[in-house]
Parts: C-alpha cells; sequence; structure tokens
C-alpha cells in the first residue's frame, strides 16, 4: 500500500474553552476519495480549515507527504514573516468553500490564470515589455485554464463574468480553479450544497473523473449521504469533535455509533 | 391611455408644486422688513410655477421615445461591468490620433490654458496612482497626497542641498515615493477597509505636519523654491543662473516664459502615456490579476496561494511611485513648494477622482481628472459655489452611476492552437 496524501495524527484543536477537535487521527489515501461526514457542529469545517492552513490546530500534527518529502502543515502556517495558509497551497493542498468564494467582478478565464501564478512569469517589467517568456508562460496559462474548464463542462462559459454563472457553474468552477493551482490534495466543503439533483449528479462526476483520469487526492466534507456513499472510498465519521467510524463505505454505513449520532439517539440505547 | 397620463401628470405637477410652494413661501415669500416682514408670495408662487412646468416637462421627455431610450441605456448592463468579445476593433487610431493632437496642444494653447493642462495631467497621474491602490487591490488610501509631498520635496529640497535637477528628481522620486509607501505599507497591512483608510489619512497628515513644523529643514510654512528644468545644460530662464545656456540664446531666437510651460508639457505628457500604457498592461498581467482578485476576495487568494501581505505591498508601492512622479512635475511647475498645497482636501480630491472615474477604470479615472479640473476653471464666476456644485455632481453620480463614468471591460481569453489535447497530468509545477 502507498504511503497516505495526508496523515492527521492527534489533531487536537481549542477555541479558547471550546473543544471543536479533539484528538482526531485518519489519513487520506492517495488518489481516492476520502469524505469527511458527521452531524451540524460535529467539528468538520475546523479539521478543514486546519488541514487548509487557515488555523492552527493547538495539538497534534497534520502532515502533506508532497513529493519532495513530509511536511508540517503547522510548521508552514506559523513560519515567522513569510508564513500563512498561502504556502499550504504551495505545497500541494487547494480548498474550495463552503459559500462559494469565486472572484466575481471578473471573468471566468480570469479566475482560473489568478490561480496559476505561479508558473506565470509575475515580474513587473516583463508584463509591461511583453518578453517572450511573459506571452510564453502566459499562452500556456490560458490554454491550462481551457483545459480545465473542459474538464468541469464550462467551456462554453469561459469569457463571461463569474458572478454571472448559475450556482451550479460555480461550484464546479471553484473546483477547476482550485485544481489549476496543481495540487496533491484537493479539499472539497460542501460542494454539493444547495445543487439541485442534477447538478449533483454532474458533481459527482467530475469528482469521479479527477479520481480516475488525473490521480487526484480528494478530501470531502458533505451531507448530501448518496453523494457521498457513491463516489467516496474511505469515510471518516467525526461527532462532538472525535472520530467515531473510520472505513469503507460500507462499514461505516453499518457501524451502529455512526446510526446513534445520525439518529440522536443515546449509544447505550444502540448498544443494549 | 392618455387619460393615465394626463392623470398620472397632473399628479405629479400638484405635488411638485405643494413641496415647492412649502420650500420657496417661507424662503422667497416672506421678506423681512425690520421687525414685521413684507409679503410677497406672488413671487414665491411664480418660483413653484416655474419649477412644476420644469418638472412637467422633464416628465414629458422621459415617456418621449427618446427618453426611453436613454433611460434603457443607463439601466443596461446591472453592475457596469462587461467581458469583452474578443472582436472589437482595435481602437490605435484614435489612441494615435489624441497622442499627436496632445503633444501638439502647446502650439495652440495659451499659457493659461496650458497651465490648466499641465495641472489636469499632473491629477491624470495622481489619480492613475490612487487607482492602483483603490481601484485595482481595493485598498482605501486616504492619505494618498504624503506621497505626492514626498515628489515635490524631493525635487524642492534636493536642490537646495544637493544640488539635485528635475531629471535626477524624476528618476529617484519614484523610488523614494515607493520606500515610503513600503516603510507605511508595512505594518499596515494586516488591517482592513476603515481601519486601513484611518491610518492611511494619519500618515498622509504626519508627513503634512513635519513638512509644516521642521523649520530648519523644510522651510516650514515658507515653503521652498524650485529651480526651473533644464535640458540638456540648457535652461529656460532669461539670463543663465545654473550654469548653462538659456535655450533661447542658444536657438537663436527672442526670449518667451512659455518656453519653460512647453517643455514641462510636453515631458510630463509623454509620462502621462507611458504610465497609462503600464497600467493597462498591468490589467492583464498577473500581478494586476492578483490585485484584482485581492479586492474581490481575500480569503480566495490565499487559499489559492497568493501571498497577500506581497501583493498589496507591490500595490502600495507602485501607486505611491505613481504619486512621487506627479509630485515632481507639481514643484516644477509651480517653482514653489508649501505645505498647504499637500492636505486631506487634496487626497479627497483624488479619491474623488478615482471614485467618479469608475473604481478601476484607467479611461475613467483619466476623463474624471480633465472634468475635476478643468470644469473648476470654467466656474470661475461662480467661484463660491463651485465646492456646493461638486458635491452636487458627486451625490447624483453615486445615485445614478456608482460604479463610475465609463463602464469596465475585461480583457478576453482564448486558447492558442496549441491549448487543444494538452496531455491529461497537466500539472502547474514542473
Amino acid at each position: 500500500m502507498r504511503v497516505p496524501i495526508l496523515e492527521v495524527q492527534n489533531v487536537t484543536m481549542r477555541f479558547g474553552g471550546v473543544v471543536a477537535n479533539r484528538n482526531v487521527s485518519f489519513n487520506v489515501e492517495h488518489g481516492a476519495v476520502t469524505a469527511l461526514i458527521g452531524p451540524n457542529g460535529a467539528g468538520k469545517t475546523t479539521m478543514f480549515n486546519c488541514i487548509t492552513g487557515f488555523y492552527r490546530a493547538s495539538e497534534g500534527r497534520i502532515v502533506l507527504n508532497a513529493e519532495s518529502g513530509p511536511q508540517d502543515i503547522g510548521n508552514l502556517v506559523t513560519r515567522r514573516i513569510t508564513g500563512g495558509s498561502h504556502l499550504v497551497t504551495r505545497a500541494g493542498i487547494a480548498r474550495t468553500f463552503q459559500n462559494i468564494r469565486l472572484f466575481k467582478d471578473m471573468s471566468v478565464v480570469e479566475n482560473l490564470l489568478v490561480a496559476q501564478h505561479l508558473a506565470t512569469t509575475n515580474s513587473l517589467l516583463s508584463g509591461v515589455f511583453r518578453t517572450p517568456a511573459f506571452r510564453k508562460t502566459e499562452r500556456d496559462a490560458v490554454d491550462r485554464a481551457y483545459y480545465w474548464l473542459e474538464q468541469v463542462n464550462l467551456v462554453s462559459d469561459a469569457n463571461r463574468l463569474a458572478g454571472e454563472l448559475p450556482y451550479g457553474r460555480q461550484r464546479r468552477l471553484e473546483i477547476a480553479r482550485a485544481m489549476c493551482t496543481g495540487p496533491r490534495l484537493i479539499c472539497l466543503d460542501e460542494p454539493a450544497a444547495g445543487l439541485n439533483p442534477s447538478e449533483t449528479h454532474d458533481l459527482s462526476d467530475v469528482i469521479q473523473r479527477l479520481c480516475a483520469d488525473h490521480d487526484q487526492s480528494v478530501l470531502v466534507i458533505e451531507h448530501d449521504m448518496g453523494l457521498v456513499m457513491r463516489i467516496s472510498n474511505h469515510i471518516v465519521v467525526l461527532d462532538h469533535g472525535e472520530v467515531i467510524s473510520d472505513g469503507t463505505p460500507e462499514h461505516v454505513g453499518n457501524d451502529p455509533a455512526v446510526v446513534a449520532a445520525y439518529l440522536g439517539v443515546s449509544e447505550e440505547e444502540v448498544t443494549v | 391611455m392618455k387619460s393615465n397620463i394626463l392623470s398620472m401628470l397632473s399628479k405629479q405637477a400638484l405635488l411638485t408644486f405643494t413641496v415647492s410652494l412649502v420650500l420657496f413661501g417661507p424662503i422667497s415669500g416672506l421678506i423681512l422688513d425690520g421687525f414685521s416682514f413684507k409679503n410677497e408670495l406672488l413671487k414665491a408662487v411664480s418660483l413653484a410655477a416655474v419649477v412644476t412646468a420644469g418638472r412637467v416637462v422633464i416628465s414629458l421627455f422621459q415617456i418621449s421615445a427618446i427618453g426611453r431610450k436613454l433611460a434603457a441605456g443607463l439601466a443596461s448592463g446591472h453592475n457596469g461591468i462587461t467581458v469583452k468579445t474578443g472582436q472589437e476593433k482595435s481602437p490605435l487610431f484614435i489612441l494615435v490620433l489624441l497622442f499627436i493632437a496632445g503633444l501638439s496642444l502647446p502650439f495652440f494653447a495659451d499659457k493659461y490654458f496650458l497651465g490648466i493642462a499641465i495641472l489636469a495631467l499632473i491629477y491624470c497621474l495622481l489619480g492613475l496612482g490612487l487607482n492602483i491602490v483603490v481601484g485595482l487591490a481595493g485598498l482605501l488610501d486616504l492619505g494618498f497626497v504624503a506621497f505626492y509631498a514626498v515628489g515635490a520635496y524631493l525635487l524642492a529640497l534636493g536642490s537646495q542641498y544637493i544640488g539635485l535637477g528635475f531629471w535626477g528628481a524624476l528618476v529617484i522620486a519614484p523610488f523614494l515615493a515607493g520606500l515610503c509607501g513600503m516603510i507605511l505599507a508595512f505594518p499596515v497591512l494586516k488591517m482592513h477597509g476603515d481601519y486601513l483608510a484611518i491610518v492611511t489619512l494619519g500618515f498622509g497628515e504626519i508627513i503634512r505636519l513635519v513638512l509644516n513644523n521642521w523649520l530648519e529643514f523644510t522651510g516650514g510654512p515658507n515653503g521652498a523654491s524650485v529651480p526651473p528644468p533644464t535640458v540638456f545644460g540648457l535652461e529656460f530662464t532669461r539670463t543663465a543662473k545654473q550654469g548653462g545656456v538659456p535655450i533661447h540664446d542658444y536657438f537663436g531666437v527672442s526670449y518667451s516664459a512659455d518656453y519653460k510651460f512647453w517643455f514641462i508639457y510636453i515631458v510630463l505628457f509623454l509620462v502621462v502615456c507611458i504610465v497609462i500604457y503600464a497600467v493597462e498592461r498591468l490589467r492583464v498581467m498577473p500581478l494586476g490579476r492578483m490585485w484584482e482578485a485581492l479586492r474581490e476576495d481575500e480569503v480566495a487568494c490565499r487559499s489559492l496561494g497568493v501571498n497577500h501581505v506581497f501583493t498589496k505591498l507591490t500595490a502600495f508601492m507602485l501607486g505611491a511611485s505613481t504619486g512621487g512622479l506627479a509630485g515632481v512635475f507639481f514643484a516644477v511647475h509651480q517653482g514653489f513648494v508649501n505645505p498647504t498645497s499637500f492636505t486631506f482636501f487634496e487626497s479627497a480630491l483624488i479619491l474623488a477622482i478615482v471614485v467618479l472615474g469608475g473604481l478601476g477604470s484607467t479611461v475613467g479615472v483619466i476623463l474624471a481628472a480633465l472634468v475635476l479640473t478643468i470644469l473648476p476653471e470654467l466656474l470661475r464666476d461662480f467661484a463660491e459655489y463651485r465646492v456646493l456644485v461638486f458635491g452636487i455632481l458627486m451625490v447624483v453620480m453615486m445615485m445614478w452611476k456608482p460604479r463610475g463614468l465609463v463602464r469596465i471591460k475585461r480583457p478576453a481569453f482564448f486558447p492558442g492552437e496549441a491549448g487543444r489535447g494538452l496531455p491529461a497530468g497537466a500539472e502547474v509545477r514542473q
């Protein structure tokens, strides 16, 4: 078995006296879809923000096994002066947001071009004088943007404003934008929230294609159990900030603790 | 249908008449005369009648065909931003025409008009600079005038203490102002919106107060004089004062004080053209795109790996550099600088130019700068009402065209031939 792409080791996250995550450990497998599920307030999004570097976990380690060797997310975030969540993305973790965060007044292609700022020639002078290197990287970036638009079926909307797109397309555009950063692991925060059944179906196609065609590792938070059961290879269930179940969809679906958490029955009653 | 319109018109007319009578009645209907008052209600009624007639004419115009078309034109494009189709005609011809017209202006204009034109171009530069900070990067800067002052005082004090000339200052000013921008920006860039605005406001005032109170170094409120410019050692004064040759002697023509202004105008015009080109390029460059993305959503930017602090810093520095350039031209045009030229009102005026032009629109900013500097000159006759007109203009603009005078057009991108069939694992990082 390959080394997992992301290892979450005994992570605890506290906000003052409130413990959002307690001693959470799980792995995200390479080239597979891992789903993080749980009832509302279970600490899923907090966990997500720790992984993507928006929070610094109070205790524990989150390690990304990138090509260049393992990297501790916490160290990237707290590095002096230059540190921050942008380094986490540069290390290879891209994310989308629960409430879509596109650059609404920019065109769809521009949204994707911003995501490729590491590959383009950013120097002021080369841009003003249009050096050959600048033009080449810019052309490549546009081509790559169109490639990802094709992957999520948005080519026809390429030169529209991102804010004008229907909701479902905005969701797919956000995934394309995250993919344009060339991530090792893409984290999707409730990608199906607010979508109708046919849009959800399109979305699950897109996610499965990411895994199958691009060997992309995916971590997804989702409430739509139909979608989760259909696409994921591995499910982690959180409740009250703790992992209560971890395994294949069949294992988790039959786990009494998970049923209890979702139906709101106390554990003793179920196990008796 | 016809009676419907008629009843609507009469309703409007009645309402307008009543409101204007209530307003005009006490103001012009009653005239104080010692402790009693004269009753001149007829005057108020006639004034109200004129206003009502005007209202009816406007309503009639609105329901006419032309009026409807105009209203539809104003209402279309819900937020004033469109993406180009990629089939627009290149405006090169018009640009070349404008360039030639701009360059030949000194040969037609008199000295007074040339002075206004120079001032308008200086405000263009300031507007373009602040447009980078406020319009593109979305950082509200209320102390922009500080960088303007840095540029102006660099030339004034530089010539006084180390013999710096116009050309030297022109080269150094962007760097010095950019450095000042960086010094200011480092501690404040972690702040957002309102807080940033207050801190920059404070910075602008600090610079002005230092200039005002450091009597030994800056000359305080007495200001400092600025030497006239030279070109290749040729001077624009009647007799050479800086060890060169007067330009009219060199070319064997008679002396005219206008030459200096011609020279300043042409250099300034070329600098403005270069800055416009650079700013237009920025909009399709990764750096400019990152600024705009930061303005739209900072959290999303961080999630894409954009170093938001560094990116904001570059916006601040480039904006400040442009402001510094403008300062040098201001100093050399006036021949004298003192702190009263760099008050908060100046910052507000520059901000008004940017907002009026439409945040982020280069053409809009240039138009607004021209309007806001030339309009006050045309309104000299109503000098007392200038600020009032200015204020009304702002209010009306914000109500009807909150996104500025000019509709923003975003560039369109199309894939190259090589784009088809990129390998499946098209990774960004090599």
